[in-house]
């Protein structure tokens, strides 16, 4: 995941909090021939795409339960601020994390298995859709109270501060937790404390059925985030490119000692806050022209006019992605259950005593 | 109280509970250098109840970290170092304002190993003042330790003597799981004498600080002196009044509870919680359900009068169990 | 506070059945009383609403103190049943005294429910087979745990344990109060006198389990019998008193039951199981109608002179499980047909066990028959429970070779005693009365 090359988008996606971007990143070139980039880019987010619309199928089915909350429509915020990351830096999310967690590289498998709720789950059935762990990834979850995991994330950043590593925290978090004190705390407190924390806002507009007028007072978080004494950038979510340049920036900015960073993503969910929902809080219209600016889309249109990519390259991409995909749910059908004796492990660790 | 101990502790001395604190935190900061205190004041203030003073001269502003006034965000902080490596301490001032980080302590640091199927365990060891007596009013004299207690995944102590104040530290930073230290306000103040062929504790027992065989007191924390006063008064009359403290209110070690209760066949529990849905309320109905035959006469409890703790002290005092409310009670017991 | 026993001075409220303005009628059960000896229900002897309720739960007070305050209620009811009468005063049908007889359900003791206070079938059967919920356990003792644990452990019968806990409940000091009374080192002599002072022991082990009753558990208690401090303390005076006052004579015969026992086996084989006979009721019925044909040891000796009663009134020890003595009385244990003797004698073991006797069942006993053969010994001589005159003691039924026709043979026997009062009687009378009980065994189909 490491990467040495720095990638530029011009001048777009870097201005620091100032009125959201509408202008797509513009082409770039650089990343070697035949779009290998583009591609893996295109990939992941494929991957994301396609395994929560099986989520959907295996939902309806009631193979997988509880809450679980789509990513679709917001897949270049993951891919995007995961290019910027390091295999040593730390990323803590949300209960929206399926996305996260699969641009980290925790395994389809791993990731369906434990919304299967078997022993094979990267949980091991403890955690479901929104508690997706993977310690050996740096991966801290999956937390479902919303901004939660915004002070964890502070911490991480401060144990590498005080151990004098290199390393970066991510926490991604939504426009719903920057009302909430846990957000402010942190923001303060990493800034007041210069930690290496990469605070990424993915602004999809809706905290659930709310929006975002109606429920900040100064709708420009980046802004707003700037007030703390931090960089705050805002960055078309939809643009997988230009989420991973801003990232990039901010992220090579953290890691060189330049305190926490803000990045605000502007995206968009397609699909229901938890799986179903009415929809009565948005206009068809506002979903059908978010739904125009479809990340993957735009992706695959400009690799083709570029040349990057075709009918059967796309295909085969298809497949690949449809066989990973068939292959987690064929191992997670298959997995056994965590044994009910079981069911008192990890309240303390073995070597702990407390219970 | 004279002579501060060292850290590295040694023969027999006198000391102060606040000073037993201090030491551990020391000795914890040197032997460790993963630890660091964090929390309101800890630093340059030396801690709102003294406990840190001098820390930060010796460990200086990294290991001894002054916060904001961010509970949430500091506790929270603290769990995340304690995943990132660290052996975080976090001092909160007192429990009332332990609620303000709720969140991090029930939702992220009880639960995170368990979420995590295995994954991801939470060093950290969370130390908050608590209890009343000292007219501080009803925002900062109540005792909460039993609300933590209901949370699995988390160790609640409640040091009450001074060598638990002094060793306790070491062995919840040894404690892999989050460990949640409640100091009565009341206590700094008392002074004592170290044994110094103690060098460490287990967090797991309960102690039995007084023997007796008429009945059992069992109490925690800043109880524990009133309750020792109490059966003191009652030997006088020839009321033998053993004194279990429990030190630890998560786990809690019924065995030893029930064991000083198969021998008394009494029990008198004193909390200074309140009696509904308290501390005292879970070891009365363990003793029901695992030593009912042994019983000779109801369980007695002395816990505060179920209000929010007046400043006034003629009202606070009637507020809290107190030595006549225990000898009271346990006259009850056994008559 | 109603006396319940000659030696009762105090006793102490341990429930009250009915409450402030509830009706109540004659011989109705309205609290249950505690007495040194055991838990008794105490029925009421007027008709009306209960307008105060006088003395609190746990409160001991002198025999003679009022405990409640009952109002005459207008109209008058019509009076029912009286108590300890007999039975033939009760105003019941035929078909219903019969059905009485059958279930052993004395009419007396019922209140009727019927017109004009007749006693109905459903009031029999109600007797006979009470609802619990018609009961709501009068008897429960207020004891803790530990107390409970030990008197299970240690055989004591905490229903006859004072409690000197808080609103008297019984504490395991109280408790091994009660065993350590029974553990010492004079035990013989304790279980004698407690036989003494309570009354006649209970039917041997082997023959009371044919009952099907749970005398043989019972029984087996009984060998660890306890009395409490209490007890131990009223005993003690009685026993003290009998000694003091009485000069005792003692009488002893072996009695052959070779033919009795055959007459019952005979008897038990055309019963059904829960109707056969045991040796005890066959000698308690003999007991009893020796006494009616010696007269002059049926009675009691009161103000200087001895008085005849009018009935025989058996007293018959009853060891309640765990330890402890009660001693209800047969009433015309003499006149009644063995079968309800034997019946009368279950339904009084099996309530005597639960603290459920009436106080009419536990008044003085015209002479007490105590039998010690399921303690093994062969002969057994009592101390006379005064005011009475006299004490059968009855030992075990063993085999014992005896001579018939010139030969040797072996028989069932049983070593009858007697304990009189020389101030009563002579060693005459009481030879006599030995002797009728000897013949009256030989005769069983006319007992």
């Amino acid at each position: 995941m490491s990467t040495t090359t720095r990638r530029s988008t011009g001048a777009t996606g870097t201005q620091r909090s100032v009125a959201p971007r509408k202008t797509p990143a513009p082409p770039t070139g650089g990343r070697g021939p035949g779009h290998e980039h583009e591609l893996e880019l295109l990939r992941q987010m494929l991957l994301i795409r396609r395994f929560e619309e099986r989520c959907v199928e295996l939902y309806s089915a009631a193979k997988i339960r509880g809450f679980v909350h789509l990513y679709i429509g917001e897949e270049a915020v993951a891919v995007g601020v995961g290019q910027a990351l390091r295999g040593d830096d730390a990323v803590v999310s949300t209960y929206r994390e399926h996305g996260h967690a699969l641009a980290r590289g925790v395994s389809a498998g791993a990731v369906m298995a434990e919304m299967f709720g078997k022993a094979t789950g990267c949980s091991r059935g403890r955690g479901g859709s929104m508690h997706l762990f993977d310690a050996g990834r740096r991966f801290y979850g999956g937390n479902a109270i919303v901004a939660g995991g915004l002070p964890l994330a502070a911490g991480l950043a401060l144990a590498d501060r005080m151990r004098g590593t290199e390393r970066v925290t991510c926490c991604f978090f939504g426009d719903g937790a920057y009302a909430e004190g846990e957000f402010h705390e942190t923001a303060n407190l990493a800034a007041l404390w210069q930690l290496p924390l990469l605070l990424v806002c993915e602004n999809n507009l809706y905290a659930m059925g709310t929006s975002l007028a109606r429920e900040h007072a100064q709708t420009n978080l980046a802004m707003r985030a700037a007030s703390y004494g931090m960089p705050a950038w805002t960055v078309d979510g939809m643009d997988v490119l230009a989420v991973e340049a801003t990232a990039r920036k901010a992220a090579d900015s953290v890691r060189s000692g330049g305190g926490p960073h803000f990045l605000e993503a502007r995206t968009y969910r397609f699909r229901a806050h938890s799986m179903y929902d009415p929809d009565r809080y948005r206009e068809k219209d506002e979903i059908a022209r978010w739904k125009a600016r479809d990340p993957l889309a735009g992706l695959e249109e400009r690799m083709r006019a570029e040349g990057g990519l075709d009918d059967l390259a796309n295909k085969r991409l298809e497949e690949d992605v449809s066989a990973e995909i068939d292959a987690a749910v064929r191992a997670a059908e298959a997995a056994p259950y965590e044994p009910v004796a079981d069911l008192l492990r990890f309240v303390t660790s073995p070597s702990g005593g407390a219970s | 109280m004279n002579a501060r101990r060292s850290a590295s502790g040694g023969s027999t001395a006198s000391t102060t509970y606040r000073e037993a604190l201090r030491d551990g935190l020391r000795e914890a900061l040197r032997t460790d250098d993963r630890v660091f205190l964090m929390g309101e004041d800890v630093g340059r203030y030396g801690g709102c109840f003294g406990v840190s003073l001098g820390l930060l001269e010796e460990f200086g502003p990294d290991r001894i970290r002054d916060t904001p006034l961010s509970e949430s965000a500091f506790v929270g902080a603290g769990i995340g170092a304690a995943l990132g490596g660290l052996r975080p301490v976090v001092e909160i001032m007192t429990v009332n304002f332990s609620l303000l980080a709720l969140d991090q302590i029930l939702n992220n640091a009880a639960t995170l190993l368990h979420m995590s199927g295995g994954q991801l365990s939470v060093p950290i060891v969370i130390r908050m003042t608590t209890g009343a007596g000292r007219q501080l009013a009803a925002q900062h004299s109540h005792s909460l330790e039993g609300w933590y207690a209901h949370i699995p995944g988390i160790r609640v102590l409640t040091p009450a003597t001074m060598d638990d104040a002094r060793h306790m530290l070491a062995a919840a930073l040894d404690d892999p799981d989050p460990v949640v230290m409640f100091e009565h306000g009341s206590l700094y103040n008392e002074e004592g004498v170290l044994d110094g062929t103690v060098d460490s504790v287990d967090l797991d027992s309960a102690a039995v600080r007084r023997l007796g065989t008429d009945v059992s007191v069992i109490t925690y924390g800043g109880s524990l002196p009133k309750a020792l006063a109490a059966a003191e008064t009652l030997a006088a009359d020839g009321i033998g009044a053993e004194v279990v403290d429990l030190r630890s209110l998560r786990p809690l070690d019924d065995a030893t509870v029930l064991a000083s209760v198969a021998r008394t066949h009494r029990a008198v529990i004193v909390d200074e919680a309140w009696r509904s849905g308290s501390i005292s309320a879970e070891v009365a109905a363990r003793i029901a359900e695992r030593s009912f035959y042994e019983l000779d006469a109801p369980v007695q409890r002395v816990c505060s009068q179920e209000v929010p703790i007046p400043y006034a002290r003629q009202l606070e005092e009637a507020a809290l169990p107190q030595p006549a409310s225990i000898v009271a009670a346990v006259r009850q017991a056994v008559a | 506070m109603p006396s319940l026993g000659a030696d009762m001075d105090e006793g102490t409220l341990v429930e009250w059945l009915t409450t402030v303005g509830a009706e109540v009628a004659r011989g109705e059960v309205v609290a249950v009383v505690e007495t040194a000896k055991s838990t008794i229900e105490v029925e009421c002897f007027e008709s009306g609403t209960v307008t105060e309720l006088l003395v609190e739960p746990g409160t001991t007070v002198p025999v003679g103190t009022p405990l409640a305050v009952i109002s005459p209620t207008a109209p008058v009811r019509p009076p029912p049943a009286r108590g300890p009468v007999p039975a033939g005063d009760a105003t019941a049908t035929p078909l219903v005294r019969h059905q009485a007889a059958e279930e052993g359900v004395e009419l007396a003791a019922l209140h009727g429910s019927g017109r004009g206070g007749r006693i109905t079938r459903s009031d029999v059967s109600r007797a006979a087979h009470p609802a619990p919920s018609r009961h709501p356990a009068p008897s429960r003792v207020h004891a803790s745990p530990l107390a409970r644990r030990l008197a299970e452990s240690l055989g004591v019968d905490l229903s006859a344990v004072r409690g000197s806990g808080r609103h008297g409940a019984v504490k395991a000091d109280d408790v091994r109060a009660a065993a350590g009374s029974r553990t010492g080192p004079d035990q013989a002599a304790t279980v004698k006198e407690a036989s003494v002072a309570a009354g006649a022991r209970r039917a041997p082990k082997a023959a009371a389990s044919d009952t099907g009753t749970s005398a043989a558990a019972a029984a087996a208690a009984s060998a660890s019998a306890s009395t409490s401090t209490s007890d131990r303390a009223a005993i003690a005076r009685l026993m003290s008193r009998a000694k003091r006052e009485i000069p005792h004579y003692y009488l002893s015969t072996t009695i052959d039951l070779a033919a009795a026992l055959e007459w019952m086996r005979r008897q038990n084989s055309t019963r059904p199981v829960g109707e056969r006979l045991v040796p005890a009721a066959l000698l308690l019925k003999a007991v009893a109608s020796a006494a009616r044909e010696v007269p002059e040891l049926n009675g009691h000796w009161t103000d200087g002179r001895f008085v005849a009663a009018a009935g025989v009134r058996l007293g018959t020890a009853v060891s309640v499980r765990g330890g402890g003595l009660v001693a209800p009385a047969l009433a015309d244990a003499d006149r009644m047909p063995l079968t309800d003797v034997m019946a009368t004698l279950k339904d009084l073991v099996s309530r005597a066990r639960h603290g459920r006797l009436r106080a009419s069942e536990t008044a003085d006993p015209t002479l007490t028959v105590t039998n010690l053969g399921d303690q093994g010994v062969e002969s057994v001589f009592g101390v006379i429970y005064p005011p009475q005159v006299a004490m059968v003691g009855l030992g075990r039924v063993t085999e014992r070779p005896v001579a018939v026709a010139g030969m040797i043979a072996l028989h069932p026997t049983v070593t009858a005693t007697l304990s009189a009062d020389h101030r009563a009687s002579d060693g005459a009378t009481g030879a006599r009365f030995l002797t009728t009980l000897d013949r009256l065994l030989q005769h069983p189909e006319d007992l």
